[in-house]
């Protein structure tokens, strides 16, 4: 069992100069569960996921992890680069564009953390990053680089990076929305299995089926707010509020032939 | 035509051309390392830093360097900065290229994929770090092409050199001129060792492009 971080986030704001991004958002993430983030696109989903380690800056409220406020020490007080650095550290991330490094192999990527973070040696530091990628199915091309492999395997060995450094908290920012269809499976089956090893994990998705299968709870926003966070048998299947029922319906839509 | 004369002055001729490849490289190369810790400044510096920077570049840039020269070698010793034609030239170079220099790094630096600056901020890398392992090499890459081409500009800045008695190529051949009037075979010769060294410095370039950017094509 790995240790596993919550999430507390009271009454967060985030504002793009007028435009309220954010709106009083309260949302509790419990420890070694799937939280899953869907709404239309522009909703603000990316943007909540991105306060919860500081990746964007919050302009009010309060984003806790196991109760120690990130990003600030007291109101209107930054906290230090080095402070936030640490609490980055446990927290892993996952973006819709992979953003390897394309000028190192799939090892080196991993490995990159280990080394510079982490400060163990080269030698460790390279056996981690096998093993890590090993879990993510991909032992065999630890040697590419990322323009030698698909879109599916560049978003494996991004998880990779992030498990390697043994986050307590993994965000996923629409791991496969950038992928073609044939190679999102792969990627939901590797998400699939750090859920059930009990990773604190924050899906924001398109894919229904991931949230509804594997999420523990989900949240559905629009225009900036968290319209409701339930189970996903009740967002999905009994939703009540009208707009997730429009949402969901478009969806169907789209997704039927 | 009339070779023979390069015979007599053919050791001045190359000698003045080491003068040139020496300026040429001693210039280019502390020039870039002036515009990258500019561009890095303009990067990362407070605002009021990064101004100040900005009216350097708009200065360089916006004087011929003739007269940036004229400046640094007969204005120099007015404030007590009294340095030998080959240093002054030298300098000179340096501070000429190193606004071009800087523009270019910076619009390498841009290149770089946010992203890429912000999956490395997410495990919790230092600053200094990614500068140094993900945002020079990558920026870097994408600078190349732009730092060999300004770098072959240089080649032929130095032969202004020769105006504050920089004993290079240009310098040479102008006293060969004057001293044997073959003023057609001289200014040939200076050609030719021109066209040489650009010719050797773009191939270079070339080869060194296609090495680094190896890995970074997408396979398509």
């Amino acid at each position: 069992m790995l240790a596993a971080s919550s999430v507390e986030m009271r009454k967060v704001n985030k504002y793009y100069g007028k435009f309220q991004a954010l709106k009083d958002i309260d949302l509790s993430i419990p420890p070694g569960k799937v939280t899953c983030l869907i709404g239309p696109s522009g909703s603000g989903k990316s943007t909540l996921l991105r306060c919860i380690n500081f990746l964007e800056e919050y302009d009010s409220g309060e984003v806790r992890i196991d109760g120690q406020l990130i990003g600030y020490d007291a109101p209107n007080k930054k906290m230090s680069g080095r402070r936030l650095r640490e609490m980055r550290r446990s927290i892993g991330m996952v973006f819709q564009q992979f953003n390897l490094w394309p000028h190192m192999t799939a090892r080196e990527n991993v490995a990159e953390g280990l080394i510079r973070v982490r400060r163990i040696s080269k030698a460790d530091a390279d056996r981690r990053a096998s093993e890590a990628l090993a879990k993510v199915g991909l032992a065999d091309k630890s040697a590419s680089h990322p323009s030698r492999l698909s879109g599916g395997q560049q978003q494996r060995v991004a998880i990779a990076r992030a498990i390697a450094m043994e986050p307590k908290l993994m965000l996923f920012d629409e791991p496969t929305s950038a992928l073609d269809p044939e190679l999102v499976g792969e990627v939901l089956s590797v998400m699939r299995t750090l859920a059930g090893e009990g990773m604190t994990m924050v899906v924001v998705t398109h894919e229904m089926g991931f949230a509804a299968h594997v999420a523990d709870q989900v949240g559905f926003m629009e225009k900036g707010e968290l319209v409701s966070v339930a189970s996903p048998d009740r967002i999905l299947h009994r939703p009540e509020d009208a707009r997730i029922q429009s949402f969901l319906r478009t969806y169907h839509e789209r997704n039927s032939f | 035509m009339e070779w023979s004369v390069l015979q007599q002055y053919g050791p001045s001729l190359l000698k003045g051309f080491g003068n040139t490849i020496l300026c040429w490289a001693l210039g280019t190369v502390f020039g870039m390392a002036l515009g990258l810790v500019i561009a890095l400044i303009q990067r990362y510096a407070p605002r009021w830093v990064t101004w100040i920077v900005q009216i350097y570049i708009e200065v360089i840039r916006g004087t011929p360097f003739l007269v940036q020269l004229f400046v640094l070698y007969y204005g120099g010793p007015l404030v007590g900065l009294r340095l030998d034609a080959l240093p002054a030239g030298l300098l000179g170079l340096t501070i000429y290229g190193s606004p071009y220099f800087a523009e270019i790094f910076r619009s390498g630096f841009r290149a770089v994929p946010d992203g890429q600056i912000e999956a490395a901020r997410a495990i919790g890398m230092s600053e200094s770090d990614i500068v140094r392992r993900i945002l020079l090499p990558l920026g870097l890459v994408s600078a190349l092409p732009a730092l060999v081409n300004f770098s072959i500009i240089l080649t032929k800045e130095t032969v202004i050199l020769s105006i504050i008695t920089v004993p290079e190529l240009l310098y040479q051949v102008q006293r060969m001129s004057a001293e044997t009037f073959r003023y057609v075979e001289a200014n040939l010769v200076l050609a030719l060792f021109f066209w040489g060294l650009v010719e050797t410095i773009s191939r270079v370039g070339l080869r060194l492009e296609a090495r680094i950017t190896k890995h970074l094509i997408e396979r398509t």
